[in-house]
């Protein structure tokens, strides 16, 4: 299943927590119901950066393995 | 002239008398109380009392200026359980060296057969990961236990979760913080995270959905699947304290016994009461309660301690 969205981000190489700020800025600059898509590395921004968008109070939709990378689904509120 | 080179010598030999006497102080009075007798003669190591690890920067102050004062070193040691050791200090200074320290509410630390000063990590306060509040059970356990006499050393220590950076397998008796996890499927998104986080097996993706499967035997209340899901599928059902007993360092090391896991806050202080009292009346002289435990069966342990550490 494929997820539509708006604009990417990739975060490749990225470290935590300059993947979440830079995430946080983007979804910022976005209008309200908008899909983010972000790449993040296996690892601890895989393991942090969903849950601290979350906690800013977007919705995740979901998260999918990409190679050894994930693609993550973020809905601006 | 001839007069005060008598005076002199009185006062002198007055003063080395008052040293003898107090050179005569037996050792293992003065080790009770945090004065440890170094290679040198007749110089000390005095052990500062710092429980769970938290100086405040007041009594920090206070040790600076004292211990440049009497320490015939250049250093102060931190100790491994979390005590700053004034060393090379010479015995007809403790007086004063006790009497200053007490201007700061810094007190001198224990050794011997008696309750230590309890350790602990920093906590929950601002550690990202801790459950359970370290720092005012060491606090307590400091004012309400510190110094009782024992049967042989007791060390009490707290972890803010399983991580157990207080080392609480190494302890007499040690709590260490836990969660118990709760999944809530209707906002599950699938994405497979809590099952790669999970750091035993209690966690498996369903090959399909991608939905957590939970095993609660293998759980080992880390909370970590909580901590990573991006949808607040799993959240906590109960927090509480693992506790741990008999464990000990030294030349033979003895891990500790888990006994007890979801021992809610309220019940902790239960527990080292009724821990203390079994070990009074059980124990023997030099015998760490660890090897009571060894000699008579942890289940007698068990059995007296009853509904305290039931935990279901
Ligand atoms: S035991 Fe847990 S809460 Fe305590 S310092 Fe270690 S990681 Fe942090
Ligand atoms: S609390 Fe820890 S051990 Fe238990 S299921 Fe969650 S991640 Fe796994
Ligand atoms: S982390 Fe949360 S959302 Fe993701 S699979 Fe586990 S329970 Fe579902």
């Amino acid at each position: 299943m494929d997820i539509d969205y708006n604009q990417t981000l990739d975060l490749t190489g990225v470290a935590c927590p300059i993947n979440f700020v830079k995430t946080k800025l983007k979804l910022e600059g976005m209008p309200k119901d908008e899909v983010l898509e972000v790449i993040l590395d296996d690892g601890e921004p895989i393991m942090n950066v969903p849950k601290s968008v979350k906690e800013d109070g977007h919705k995740v939709l979901a998260i999918k393995p990409f190679g050894d990378r994930f693609k993550l689904y973020v809905k601006k509120q | 002239m001839a007069d005060e080179s008598i005076k002199e010598f009185e006062k002198l030999g007055q003063q080395f008398k008052d040293e003898e006497k107090i050179l005569k102080v037996d050792f293992d009075k003065l080790k009770a109380g945090g004065f440890i007798k170094q290679r040198q003669k007749d110089l000390f190591t005095v052990r500062l009392k710092v429980p769970g690890g938290r100086l405040p920067i007041k009594k920090l102050r206070k040790i600076i200026e004292v211990a440049s004062k009497y320490s015939g070193s250049d250093y102060v040691h931190v100790s491994f359980r979390q005590s700053i050791e004034i060393s090379h200090v010479h015995i007809r200074d403790f007086d004063n060296l006790v009497k200053e320290l007490k201007e700061a509410d810094q007190e001198v630390a224990s050794c011997g057969a008696r309750v230590r000063v309890p350790t602990a990590c920093s906590g929950c306060e601002y550690n990202p990961r801790g459950i359970s509040d370290t720092q005012k059970f060491a606090q307590e356990v400091d004012k309400r236990y510190f110094g009782k006499p024992q049967h042989h050393k007791f060390k009490i220590s707290f972890s803010g979760c399983p991580i157990d950076c207080a080392r609480t397998r190494g302890m007499d008796l040690g709590f260490q913080g836990e969660v118990e996890p709760k999944w809530e499927e209707p906002s599950c998104i699938g994405c497979r995270l809590c099952a790669k986080v999970c750091p035993t097996t209690a966690i498996i993706a369903d090959k399909d959905t991608g939905k957590p499967h939970y095993y609660p035997d293998r759980c080992i209340y880390c909370g970590q699947c909580i901590k990573v899901c991006p949808s607040d599928s799993w959240c906590v059902n109960r927090t509480g304290n693992c506790v741990r007993i008999g464990g000990k360092h030294g030349y033979i090391p003895r891990e500790a016994n888990t006994v007890a896991h979801l021992i809610p806050d309220e019940r902790v202080f239960d527990v080292i009461d009724k821990t203390l009292e079994w070990y009074g009346n059980n124990g023997q002289k030099r015998e760490r309660i660890g090897n009571t435990i060894d000699r008579m069966g942890i289940s007698k342990y068990l059995e007296f301690m009853g509904d305290i550490l039931k935990w279901t």
